[in-house]
């Protein structure tokens, strides 16, 4: 197994050189390059194990930093009405510029490697996860508020076991959407100098193989991270506010499907 | 944390140089920058993009429209919308590149694949969220359903629509850049080819994307606005001023 991968390491560098004496039909399949090399893609996956995690920890640290910054901008706001706006200005244009764009402004800056890639990112999951938690905040029922109010909490108290965890649905259905599409932009991070699986599909961009694979990984672990955020959702709210925004179709089932399908994708 | 800010400043004095001057390329020989290499890289970018969102639009809109009207198919169109957001953009462009070919037939299909999901979601989130009385009242009016959905329908939902064309706009004209990589050279060109326009080169092209799409996002949102139905935009401007 070992000599196999050595000897094909070389190939899926893409330009550099082809084994002259293929020994079996994977490698013949990856010197050809002409078609997605299953049985070496099986075989070779260990290569693309580093990418992965790499891509992995750029999505985490942005999406962990970016809910940081945006609940912090959230709780500022909550209170004083007057920031909104703005703050939904500035995240909506940091939101707005292109990611390739965004990685090569901040290479002056902040140099190339992964920091400037999970800046990059952090900046652009800000918009999605402050405007879902303001949103969530302020669909919290009038009732609600009043109920807090009359047991006698504090404002403080009615945020935190009030009106968060009412809001839990509409800030995991942020945080959903920042996660995936982090994960998807994340592959641009090559052009700020990072790794992970864009690094690799950019350093091999005429190998079929590894362009089906690396982008296969990509899709599979914005569908993971997905999941996993609706489980914790459905964990952490066991008592569930009825808010379809759409009418859906009737059913258990299918009301199960559209929330794991997830939010729906419109923008205010 | 201290910043190399004179280092910064030069930087970005010389990325505007770039744009607005030429020099010779940094392995010597041809003369590179400039507004005119500019220029013919933005109207490439602008013309692929255009391209793309119109044919996104295009297919994207009667279908979601339609979708819409009739009530039906919401798995479709939220499983659409958010498959559309796992797109790896890069992934996907060196995929065309790879199987399809280069040029700006692959770039189009794949700036269309990148689209169509945000216009296809909201026209139908746009549609459904129309007040089922305004649509019933249009109905006792006698008009035909394509009348409902043309004269009722559509205006009350040009807001939800037009955003997720906004988005589908932005997400093209953003990927457009990396279509040096399909053979399509657009401003991306300034950053991928580091070696031919060196760094400043490649702040230089950051920049332009940067006010190319953010032009797009201003065009669009006036596109919107006159749009929008006037009693709508009233409608909204007396609630949020009672708010």
């Amino acid at each position: 197994m070992l000599v196999a991968l050595a000897t094909l390491a070389p190939i899926a560098q893409g330009s550099g050189g082809f084994v002259r004496e293929p020994d079996d039909a994977a490698t013949n399949c990856v010197a050809e390059n002409t078609t997605v090399c299953v049985g070496w893609a099986i075989d070779n996956i260990d290569r693309y194990v580093t990418p992965t995690l790499q891509h992995l920890e750029m999505v985490v640290l942005s999406v962990v930093f970016g809910f940081a910054i945006a609940f912090a901008m959230a709780l500022l706001s909550h209170r004083r009405r007057w920031l909104v706006p703005g703050f939904t200005g500035v995240t909506g244009v940091l939101y707005t510029l292109p990611s390739i764009a965004l990685f090569s402004l901040l290479l002056p800056v902040t140099g190339r490697g992964t920091a400037t890639a999970v800046i990059a990112l952090t900046l652009y999951t800000l918009q999605i996860i402050y405007r879902n938690i303001v949103t969530g905040l302020s669909n919290v029922p009038g009732e609600a508020r009043d109920a807090g109010r009359g047991m006698g909490m504090t404002d403080r108290q009615l945020l935190w076991r009030v009106e968060l965890p009412l809001a839990v649905p509409e800030i995991v259905a942020g945080l959903r959407i920042a996660t995936v599409s982090t994960v998807a932009i994340a592959t641009l991070a090559i052009f700020a100098g990072a790794g992970g699986l864009g690094a690799e599909i950019y350093n091999n961009i005429t190998f079929k193989t590894g362009i089906v694979v690396c982008g296969a990984i990509a899709i599979a672990m914005a569908i993971v991270l997905d999941a996993l955020l609706f489980l914790a959702q459905a964990r952490l709210v066991r008592w569930r506010r009825q808010t379809p925004t759409v009418a859906g179709p009737p059913g258990r089932f299918a009301g199960f499907f559209r929330r794991l399908l997830g939010p729906i994708g419109a923008r205010p | 944390m201290t910043l190399p800010l004179a280092s910064v400043v030069d930087s970005f004095t010389g990325a505007i140089d770039f744009i607005f001057s030429t020099r010779e390329a940094v392995g010597g020989g041809v003369q590179v920058g400039g507004l005119e290499q500019v220029w013919d890289l933005m109207a490439k970018q602008i013309e692929v993009s255009a391209l793309a969102l119109a044919v996104a639009l295009a297919l994207a809109l009667p279908i979601g429209l339609y979708l819409g009207h009739r009530g039906t198919g919401e798995l479709l169109a939220v499983a659409i919308g958010n498959a559309g957001r796992a797109i790896p953009e890069l992934a996907l462009i060196a995929f065309m590149a790879a199987f399809i070919g280069l040029g700006v037939f692959p770039l189009t299909i794949a700036l269309m694949v990148l689209g169509i999901p945000p216009i296809l979601t909201n026209a139908f989130v746009g549609i459904r969220q129309v007040d089922r009385d305004a649509v019933e009242a249009a109905r006792g009016m006698g008009m035909t359903e394509l009348e409902v959905i043309r004269r009722v329908e559509l205006p009350l939902a040009v807001p939800t629509i037009m955003t997720g064309v906004r988005t589908a706009a932005i997400n093209i004209v953003a990927t457009a850049t990396i279509g040096p990589l399909v053979g399509v050279v657009t401003l991306g060109d300034f950053i991928i080819n580091v070696n031919v326009y060196g760094d400043e080169g490649v702040l230089a092209g950051a920049i332009l994307v940067a006010l190319l799409a953010l032009a797009v996002e201003l065009l669009l949102a006036g596109v919107q606005r006159l749009l929008t139905p006037r009693g709508l935009a009233l409608q909204r401007e007396a609630t949020r001023a009672t708010a």
